[in-house]
């Protein structure tokens, strides 16, 4: 498990933004009466959107909002690691190591964020610009090796295209999220083995009608032994 | 090899427009009244006798599941709740489903709920699938707009809605207990079962928990009829399933297959082979980080479905396929998959939470090859005092790969670590 506190420094408040506000009455209205708790994670992502990380004054304003003591708030925050505890960079990058990325080089991917922004894991550069953070499986293994970059994914990425994109970041245009090498999704690159013909044609269709009166006289024959006994 | 006819995932790879009428097109949502119509007892003997088992890694046949749950609602709501908290080191299939073909989640969702009285449906997606849970919402919105769900949904006289919820980055919420306690807004540890969730579950309410692949695939499944998708596959293994190959594969993809496929064939023809050739495979793990990795000499004639691959003492898990070729330091691929389970821990029982971090501790010093060869045997040994000792799988799931790695590729341990004493591997490594 991985050990996560609060920094040290905190500001000395926190409030939602009005659209914020707006925003969580109708997420708490998701869920039943008397399980507001159920908004906790939603809410601190919030919080999280809006300042960049989770701050201690959110977690109490959360807690208070939701009726929740503000231990239970403290361990959500902890617990989930997507919730930055400490102050982060303008632009986050999210890079992961894990097999499927490893196999796929994402050490090279490393190297060229290290070579470019001189910073390792879990660092900030000086001017304030990048984080980046080594994650667990992204779950995007088929366009490995994946970083995330903010809320999006860069796919298919290798030294050359991960600098590229660190360049492009740097001068405040993020390129399309997605493949470097051009695909649409997981699909084979190139040649294509399935899904080539037209996705619109009839399915064929089982007979209902037919299907139920199978499924009644089967009941119907289960229930029999019980009868004449 | 499966025909396109034959395939669910007709959008898989996102060419075609994944919005309601998109999806309309494809033949989602065709006749949903008629099939609500039928009534639970006639969806859920569908179910069964379509012999789907669970996509999510277990496999535990999901018409089976859905009849645990109480036959009438009392004064406690019932619940589905979709696993969308697709984690699992190797698998992205879910995801794909979700931004590309979201309606058949959707549909999926209300006939489900359907079946199991519940009024109430909540999709929890793991935080970092933002643009999939962007897609997921645009559906479900259009779908409400449409009347297919909300009150009296489709016209069929059930009200029923639909929610989506965001995780923040914990692995363990995969787990069905852990994924309730975090919608809960709680940590996500697992609970103790019994009592199980279809007596206990969300909010102390009866709760069927599935995954997104089990639940999409359902409306096409009563659409098309029991008989068509039992009849793909191998008995107790049928239907289609969707892989994830990647890996030291030429084309790395996902593909939708038929259950069962060789894995040399679902190999060769989706992508293009093994970079190197066939001969180049050192090991395969065929159904994710959880499941032992596999030898060449048995991936050469393996069939990927849940019987086959247990019988091999591995398993079809995800069904996500990594490939590994000769240049792998198979024992360093091995630690990283530790170094996963030890970071995801949730750290509940003591097994788990000490034994994941030991056992990282251990690999590392198998991968410089700086450890005894007795250490082997304790490894494997500390690797069975966790498996089978703690609430939930993850202990399990920690410690199969390690024994995979024991059972197939002691030899190259063992010279690790002779070169070590000899002094042929750099004492920095």
């Amino acid at each position: 498990m991985s050990t996560r506190n609060l920094a040290k420094e905190q500001p000395e408040s926190f409030a939602f933004t009005a659209d914020h506000e707006a925003r969580i009455k109708g997420i708490i209205a998701k869920y039943p009466k008397g399980y507001q708790a159920s908004a906790v994670i939603p809410m601190l992502d919030l919080a999280q959107r809006q300042e960049g990380w989770v701050t201690k004054p959110a977690i109490d304003l959360i807690a208070e909002r939701l009726g929740m003591p503000v231990i239970r708030v403290l361990e959500v925050a902890t617990f989930y690691t997507m919730f930055n505890l400490h102050p982060m960079g303008k632009c986050h990058i999210q890079v992961c190591t894990s097999l499927s990325c490893w196999l796929r080089g994402s050490n090279d991917v490393v190297r060229a964020f290290k070579d470019k922004l001189g910073v390792s894991f879990g660092e900030t550069t000086s001017d304030g610009a990048f984080t980046v953070s080594e994650v667990e499986c992204a779950g995007a293994c088929v366009n490995a090796p994946v970083v995330a970059v903010g809320d999006e994914y860069y796919e298919d990425l290798n030294y050359e295209t991960m600098s590229e994109l660190i360049d492009t970041l740097k001068l405040g245009k993020p390129p399309a999220p997605g493949s470097a090498v051009g695909r649409q999704g997981a699909e084979p690159e190139g040649q294509r083995s399935s899904l080539t013909t037209d996705p619109t044609q009839p399915i064929p269709k089982q007979d209902l009608a037919a299907s139920m009166k199978k499924f009644e006289e089967a009941q119907a024959g289960a229930r029999k032994p019980e009868e004449n006994a | 090899m499966l025909q396109d006819q034959d395939r669910i995932f007709t959008n898989l790879y996102g060419e075609h427009d994944w919005r309601l009428a998109g999806a309309r097109a494809r033949g989602d949502w065709d006749g949903t009244k008629a099939l609500l119509g039928m009534g639970r007892g006639w969806i859920i003997n569908e179910m069964k006798a379509s012999g789907l088992r669970g996509r999510g890694g277990a496999g535990f046949p999901t018409g089976l599941k859905w009849s645990f749950m109480p036959k009438t609602e009392t004064d406690r709501p019932h619940y589905l709740v979709v696993n969308a908290d697709e984690g699992e080191p190797g698998t992205c299939k879910d995801r794909d489903m979700m931004r590309f073909d979201p309606h058949k989640l959707v549909e999926g969702c209300l006939l489900a709920s359907f079946a199991m009285s519940a009024h109430a449906c909540y999709i929890y997606i793991r935080g970092e699938f933002y643009t999939e849970a962007s897609n997921l919402q645009v559906a479900i919105d259009e779908a409400y707009e449409a009347g297919l769900i909300g009150k009296n949904a489709c016209g069929s006289g059930w009200d029923f809605e639909l929610y989506l919820h965001r995780g923040a980055g914990a692995y363990i919420c995969g787990e069905e207990t852990a994924l309730i306690e975090s919608l809960e807004g709680k940590k996500g540890q697992p609970r103790l079962k019994p009592p199980f969730p279809a007596g206990v579950g969300l909010y102390g309410c009866p709760t069927t928990v599935n995954n997104v692949e089990s639940i999409a695939v359902a409306p096409t499944i009563l659409r098309r009829g029991a008989s068509w998708f039992a009849g793909l596959g191998r008995p107790n293994n049928t239907g289609t399933k969707v892989f994830c190959i990647s890996g030291h594969v030429n084309r790395p993809c996902n593909v939708e297959e038929e259950m069962g496929i060789p894995l040399k064939e679902l190999i060769d023809k989706h992508c293009g082979g093994v970079i190197g050739g066939w001969d180049n495979v050192q090991g395969i793990i065929p159904g994710g980080s959880s499941v032992p990795c596999l030898p060449k000499d048995i991936c050469d004639n393996i069939l990927m479905d849940f019987d086959s691959l247990r019988d091999v003492k591995s398993g079809l898990g995800t069904a996500a396929v990594m490939v590994m070729d000769q240049s792998v330091d198979i024992i360093a691929a091995i630690t990283r998959l530790s170094a996963f389970y030890k970071h995801e821990s949730c750290g509940q029982c003591t097994p788990c939470r000490e034994g994941t971090g030991w056992l990282y501790r251990v690999m590392k010093r198998m991968v410089s090859g700086e450890a005894s060869l007795e250490e082997i045997d304790m490894l494997e040994e500390v690797s069975y005092q966790i498996e089978g000792h703690t609430i939930c799988a993850l202990g399990d799931a920690a410690a199969w790969p390690v024994q995979g790695l024991i059972r197939h590729y002691r030899p190259q341990m063992e010279k690790r670590i002779k070169d070590y004493r000899d002094g042929k591997v750099s004492r920095a490594a």
